[in-house]
């Protein structure tokens, strides 16, 4: 054993070429990126729409103009119902379970590419960092797209109960009636919206792909899905 | 000449599956010299692919040490870890294992990438190695596009990206046809006569026998008995056709 030339420190790589490592990935894989976005979409267009069909009842109703099709015959003192709490819980739900599950999908498929990546030299941080950023973009444009359909439905659906009045009374942004609870307005459900939708990709896709970087290269590509 | 690349020391890995422990590997102790070719045989089960992510440092051993040009993996930190894959060692897979969604000049790049060379200096080492396999005409093609023997040529040629001292080869010609094998084998032979890289393979590939300077028999998770070059070409010839 004479050679003992001391093995050196793996460098980190620019932020630049993660950014265009990631972007790649998502490109080439552009109809399996599709179909994750598709699901982060549903989940924040369902629950943006149900969201945004109460801010605006709530609102004509503070109003003092009643729907034709009485939506609200169990309207509590609040002016929301427990029907439509109920809703939005629901569709919370169904948005939290869809995306974690589209996002732990679409990493689990590609453990033997993290176990590859790791052979070739890549750090655990690095790999973690790659699935940070796809899932964090994927996470925005798809809850982006997912808040507007919302939006979009549940305006087509107030015109329906409403018809023009909705939009003299329309809840674009934050009021606080005096006596009613405080209205969040649209702009914010879209907002919060996008937030809620980019946060649970970013979780629900580098949890496990933090795990997969963890485990030695020759068990994340053993890894059968 | 007695310059030792690799030793391993009682080298002991287990694997709990349920309730069961499966001792894959029961104590191994080899010393490969630098420049070397070795095969290590055995049938399926023998534990030749866990020793291999030993010497590879792709996986832990439950007991005993790996020294890797003298320096012992289990006291290495992540990063160096790390940096050893990129630049010390270069794996080459039975099922070839390149990254789908980058062409084969992508592939052969990225491990240049980690080590950080530059854009210009990573694409010209990797037009030069795509060259040398044979692959120079379909450097910009996906590895979906690529038959099994040019994708396994995608693979040596990422293998050596970063000019290591030592290339692994877990089973490089199963998915091959004779043919195809033979050519992969003679490529990565090339590379240990031309350029002094040790080999270190994972094969049951008879074909394999007359190429390598020794033969490591592993079985049931033990080293079996070690031949030389001079004893495997006498039995080459017994196994009939296989040898020139």
């Amino acid at each position: 054993m004479q050679q003992r030339t001391p093995i050196e420190e793996q460098i980190d790589l620019p932020f630049i070429e993660s950014l265009r490592i990631s972007f790649q990935s998502l490109k080439i894989r552009f109809g399996r990126s599709i179909i994750t976005t598709a699901g982060i979409t549903l989940g924040i267009a369902f629950l943006v729409s149900v969201w945004t069909n109460n801010e605006i009842g709530v609102a004509l109703q503070e109003s003092g103009r009643q729907s034709t099709i009485n939506t609200f015959e169990e309207t509590t003192e609040q002016g929301i119902s427990t029907k439509d709490i109920w809703l939005i819980v629901m569709s919370l739900i169904v948005c939290v379970v869809g995306i974690a599950n589209s996002m732990l999908m679409a990493v689990t498929e590609r453990f033997r590419e993290i176990g590859t990546m790791k052979c070739l030299g890549a750090l655990d941080g690095f790999v973690v960092r790659l699935f940070l950023l796809e899932s964090g973009f994927q996470g925005f444009s798809g809850a982006l797209i997912g808040a507007l359909i919302g939006t979009l439905g549940a305006v087509l659906l107030g015109l329906k109960d409403y018809g023009l009045d909705l939009f003299f009374y329309f809840p674009l942004l934050p009021a606080q009636p005096e006596n009613g609870p405080m209205q969040l307005g649209v702009i914010i459900v879209i907002l919060l919206g996008c937030i809620l939708g980019m946060i649970l990709a970013v979780i629900g896709s580098s949890f496990p792909a933090w795990r997969a970087a963890k485990l030695p290269p020759a068990e994340a590509m053993r890894t059968e899905v | 000449m007695n310059d030792i690349v690799v030793k391993t020391e009682d080298v002991v890995k287990e694997y709990r599956m349920g309730s069961n422990i499966l001792r894959a590997l029961d104590g191994i102790n080899i010393e490969i010299q630098r420049g070397e070719y070795i095969s290590l045989m055995g049938p399926s089960g023998s534990g030749k692919s866990t020793l291999f992510n030993m010497i590879g440092a792709l996986d832990r051993p439950t007991e005993g040490q790996v020294y890797i040009d003298g320096q012992n993996m289990s006291q290495l930190s992540q990063r160096q870890i790390a940096a050893f894959r990129c630049h010390r060692v270069g794996y080459i897979f039975q099922s070839y294992n390149l990254l789908h969604v980058r062409s084969a000049h992508g592939n052969v790049t990225l491990p240049m990438i980690f080590a950080g060379i530059s854009e210009k200096e990573r694409n010209q080492k990797a037009e030069k190695l795509l060259d040398m396999v044979g692959l120079g005409d379909r450097m910009y093609h996906l590895p979906d596009e690529l038959s099994g023997g040019q994708r396994q040529r995608v693979a040596i040629a990422r293998a050596l990206a970063n000019d290591p001292s030592i290339v692994l080869a877990d089973e490089p010609t199963a998915n091959l046809d004779t043919i195809t094998g033979r050519e992969i084998i003679d490529l990565i032979k090339r590379l240990n006569t031309e350029q002094g890289v040790t080999v270190i393979s994972a094969t049951h590939d008879l074909k394999m026998l007359d190429v390598s300077d020794r033969i490591v028999d592993i079985r049931d998770g033990l080293v079996e008995r070690i031949r030389n070059r001079d004893e495997i070409e006498i039995e080459v010839g017994e196994v009939g056709g296989e040898g020139e």
